[in-house]
């Protein structure tokens, strides 16, 4: 019974991630909209961009390969297995110890690589310019989340979320290492779903552009396949953040089902204040150049490895 | 007994197929003849190896002297758990060569320069992990030295070749000469050649420091440690491509074992900074051996360079479970020695793949620049994915086999925070930081090298008429990448083969893992930190279909062939995609350019002029300026000064040899 009990809970924390992407990317937008005075598209109009790009035929180019067709199924299932995997409205999912945070962060890079080959496989000036920048962010932003994982295990004793989120709730404690972390992760969130400052997801055909480039061969189901793909990333990092820093509500293990509603009514609130706080960001601040980017991660790498040699030093800080 | 007995019978045969191919040199099927015999005596070697890893942990080392060599000392051969890992890693990449060389060999020009030494190479990389005594272990090493500097040498008619084997030889001369000198430290004044009888000598912090450091040279050289890897992208590409991915593959672990063998058995206790240099060294080489395969036009020079990031990322693991160990942290040390073992099994497997893979396009189009390449995923499909799952291996991504190894050398850093030497304190969390950035690179270098070999438009006529090689080189490239994939979803077996081994160097293992549900590993038990490769793999594949299923019932299933789009302008010259060097600008202008002096310069043409603009890249390797360029520059100078001494007159000799004397005696006068 316990089991099948888990089961479900697994299963509805990965239809939930699946429902509410969309909506938080949808959120985001409309509060950014408003901020400019602007009405805005309606809150659900990611879903209908979704619906629109499945119905419609799917354009490829002619030299296109195998890989090209392939490529968004599996960013899409690395980045849905990676979603499912970070606690959000409860911890110690059924599946939970089968990936570490580590494990999550190497299942983006798995998505990442895919993405940064599908954007070279027609062989387009535009694919060459996306990949190339997406692996220099990367190159930076992977070490700089890691050191962030490091300083968090280093805190918590593991490097499983869920441990990490427990320990969160029950040793609650305000920590300078963790003040870094948080700070590093947030840049790092920023970067790695190409946000402002880093990259501009309302824009299409700015030379700066990173992320569009590199899908701008894609079209109809696979082009959805990869916007999805692109919120639930969005998604997973709000949860993170969530789930480490602000984890109260979240269900412990062994709660009556009553604490899983709370868990799950936080958890929207959570990604509520979330969206919001990105959406202040972003209208608050300017896209960088490109070749100023590196130097924008490099201060969450520096803040991470600055958190790690602090707990190294003395583990109380 | 027996197992040792078979593994010399096989080794034996190695050298007389060896002879073999040099007597039928006349015979059509002489290359299937040598290699099938070198694979099959692979598989005995690895098949002894593999029992002895696989027998109870209790079991005696076996030992055998045999009456030739030096007189009255003889040969001592023995096989101990350590020697067992690496004769099954070593093994198992000299079977998928041979394999690849039965098809890859019958487009050598002239197989005379290669058969004869392929067998014989094998023989004494095996030799070198059977001997127990200074003697037959220095023997072995030149020999191995020797037969892979032959087959650099066999395409002897290109300049570049040719220097490729004159830099071999020297550097390897160099490291043999440190490893005489760290023997005979161990050995001591009245020692003895034996092994066993150096694993019992007592030795003070100098010396013990001493034979730390010409061990890392010794062994780091053959290796490809930074500032010792010069040769390495030199010699490794300029051989047939079997025998690159073997001495990249494979020699480099005979290497790993010659550097475990000395410091971790046979010095008993190294000096306490011995850490501290191997993780610097180590992490020095992870970051500029990436750094300069990201730079690389050339696919074989590149896979070379990926090679030294390797083995820095292996040093980095022996580092690690060198501070663990002086620490007293038995089984904090067993995580990283497992984690390093573990990467060196996986960097065989997948970097032989690569270079197999690499091969297979050298066949197909003869060409290795990657700025005349592109597009080979339609005209070589299943190389292309071969090849694809090697990059992703080597790129540290779930849910292969190098993200294991990665996994769990992350693990043993964050249990360094114990270790109470304030020099590793803070030097523990920067490898850390290093390792990961290295592995970040690494994906990025694959992504650039895949996708201009394999993807894209083809950039020449070789590249665009290519076709598919041979079955038996596609199926030695199938087995590596086969267990690269197993590797990574069943790695608690691997684990626990490993275990032997690490306990008979460290005194302690990893928790038993095969019994845990799942094939999950967990290495401390106490973090609660796991990993199961296989639901990974499985979630994933479910989620795909799911994903498949799903747009198939609902969406269009429309599909329209188009020209590409590229913002309204596209261009059918290949040429306007990016090429080897604008894709790895990006990294180049963050990282390269204090690393390695990467000048770009524009130069336009003047106004009115229609002349076309030129870019131009320099890169310096500054390694080679600072430390190689000099050394001749130096002997040359010092060879004009010494030169003065050959016209003295006869007065001015005989008082030189007088001061001599007089010297001499002094020193025996003041020493104690």
């Amino acid at each position: 019974m316990a089991l099948i009990a888990s089961f479900i809970t697994q299963g509805l924390q990965m239809l939930l991630v699946l429902a509410l992407a969309p909506l938080l990317v949808g959120f985001t937008r409309k509060v950014k909209a408003r901020l400019l005075r602007r009405r805005g598209p309606s809150i659900i109009q990611p879903y209908r961009d979704l619906l629109r790009l499945i119905r419609k035929e799917a354009v490829i180019a002619e030299n296109a390969s195998w890989l090209f067709r392939v490529s968004p199924y599996l960013i899409f299932a690395a980045t849905w297995v990676a979603a499912a995997l970070v606690p959000t409205f409860a911890t110690n999912l059924q599946f939970s110890w089968t990936a570490d945070l580590i494990v999550i962060t190497a299942l983006l890079g798995s998505a990442r690589f895919m993405l940064a080959l599908a954007g070279m496989d027609v062989g387009t000036s535009f694919g060459g310019i996306g990949s190339s920048r997406e692996i220099m962010f990367a190159s930076i932003a992977e070490p700089a989340m890691l050191l962030v994982v490091f300083t968090l295990a280093l805190v918590a004793g593991s490097t499983q979320l869920s441990a990490i989120a427990d320990f969160m709730v029950s040793h609650a404690s305000l920590r300078v290492s963790l003040g870094l972390a948080l700070a590093a992760l947030i840049i790092v969130a920023l970067a790695e779903n190409s946000r402002i400052p880093v990259d501009n997801p309302a824009t299409h055909l700015e030379l700066t552009m990173v992320h569009e480039a590199m899908v701008l061969e894609y079209s109809g189901r696979h082009l959805a396949v990869i916007e999805f793909a692109a919120a639930l990333k969005l998604l997973l990092y709000v949860s993170l953040i969530a789930c480490l820093f602000a984890p109260w509500g979240i269900a412990l293990t062994g709660n009556a089902v009553s604490a899983y509603v709370v868990g799950a009514l936080s958890y929207v609130g959570k990604l509520a204040v979330g969206g919001l706080l990105l959406a202040l960001f972003e209208t608050s601040i300017a896209k960088m150049r490109v070749f100023r980017v590196p130097d924008f991660i490099g201060i969450a790498l520096m803040l991470g490895l600055l958190g790690v040699l602090l707990l190294f030093v003395s583990g109380s800080f | 007994m027996t197992s040792l007995a078979i593994a010399l019978a096989s080794i034996a045969g190695l050298f007389a197929t060896s002879i073999l191919a040099v007597a039928l040199s006349k015979l059509p099927s002489r290359n299937r003849v040598v290699y099938s015999a070198a694979a099959l005596a692979c598989i005995a070697l690895l098949a002894v190896g593999l029992l002895r890893l696989g027998a109870a942990n209790g079991e005696a080392d076996a030992v055998m002297t045999l009456p030739i060599g030096l007189p009255w000392l003889g040969i001592h051969l023995r096989m101990d758990a350590l020697s067992a890992f690496f004769l099954a890693v070593i093994n198992l990449g000299g079977f998928g060569a041979s394999i690849y060389g039965i098809g890859y060999g019958e487009h050598e020009e002239s197989p005379g320069r290669v058969l004869p030494f392929f067998p014989a190479f094998l023989a004494g990389m095996n030799l070198v992990l059977l001997a127990d005594d200074a003697f037959s272990f220095l023997v072995s090493w030149e020999f191995m030295s020797l037969a892979s500097w032959a087959m650099v040498m066999a395409h002897h008619q290109e300049a570049e070749t040719r220097r490729a084997g004159y830099v071999y030889l020297l550097m390897a001369g160099f490291g043999s000469l440190a490893l005489l000198l760290t023997f005979g430290l161990l050995a001591g004044p009245t020692g003895h050649y034996a092994f066993i009888t150096m694993r019992a000598g007592e030795h003070d912090t100098i010396s013990a420091g001493l034979i730390l450091i010409l061990a890392l040279i010794g062994a780091g050289s053959k290796a490809g440690l930074v500032p010792l890897h010069a040769w390495l992208p030199l010699a490794h590409p300029a051989a047939p491509s079997h025998v690159s991915a073997l001495m990249s593959g494979v020699m480099t672990k005979v290497a790993v074992y010659g550097f475990i063998r000395i410091v971790f058995d046979l010095l008993g206790t190294p000096p306490w900074w011995a850490s501290l240099l191997v993780l610097i060294v180590g992490s020095v080489t992870a970051v500029l051996g990436v750094l300069q395969a990201l730079m690389e036009r050339d696919l074989k020079r590149l896979l070379a360079y990926s090679t030294i990031e390797n083995i820095g990322v292996i040093f980095i693991g022996l580092g690690l479970a060198l501070a663990f160990q002086e620490n007293a942290m038995p089984a904090a040390a067993a995580l990283a020695l497992t984690a390093a073992l573990f990467h060196a099994l996986n960097h065989s497997l997948f970097k032989s793949l690569l270079f197999f893979g690499s091969g297979a396009v050298l066949t197909a189009t003869h060409e290795r620049d990657l700025d005349r390449l592109g597009g080979l995923i339609h005209r070589m499909p299943v190389t292309a994915f071969l090849f694809l799952a090697g990059s992703m291996a080597i790129s540290a991504l779930p849910p292969l086999n190098g993200f294991v190894s990665e996994w769990l050398t992350f693990q043993a850093v964050l249990l360094s925070p114990n270790i109470p030497q304030w020099s590793l304190k803070v030097l523990v969390p920067a490898v850390g930081g290093v390792l990961a950035l290295a592995a970040a690179l690494a994906a990025a270098c694959f992504v650039r090298a895949y996708g201009i070999v394999f993807l894209g438009r083809p950039r020449s006529a070789a590249a665009a008429k290519a076709v598919e090689v041979d079955r038996y080189s596609l199926a030695a490239m199938v087995m590596p990448a086969l267990l690269c994939l197993l590797a990574g979803l069943f790695p608690g077996p691997i684990i626990d083969a490993i275990g032997p081994t690490v306990r008979s160097i460290i005194g302690a293992q990893m928790p038993v893992q095969s019994a845990l549900p799942w094939y999950t590993i967990i290495p401390i038990a106490e973090s609660r930190s796991s990993y199961n490769g296989l639901l990974v793999f499985l979630f994933i594949t479910i989620s795909t279909l799911i994903a498949v299923e799903v747009l198939h019932r609902f969406a269009s299933r429309a599909v329209r062939r188009a020209p590409a789009w590229d913002c309204g302008y596209p261009d059918p010259s290949p040429l306007t995609q990016y090429s080897a060097a604008s894709a790895s600008q990006p990294i180049r202008r963050v990282f390269a350019g204090s690393l390695l002096h990467a000048r770009e310069t524009v130069e336009m043409p003047p106004p009115g002029s229609s002349e076309p603009a030129r870019f131009r890249l320099a890169l310096k390797d500054v390694i080679w300026e600072t430390i190689y360029a000099p050394i001749p520059r130096v002997i040359a100078a010092s060879a004009l000064r010494l030169d003065r001494f050959q016209f003295l007159t006869i007065r001015q000799y005989l008082s030189l040899v007088f001061a001599a004397l007089v010297i001499l005696l002094l020193g025996l006068a003041i020493w104690p």
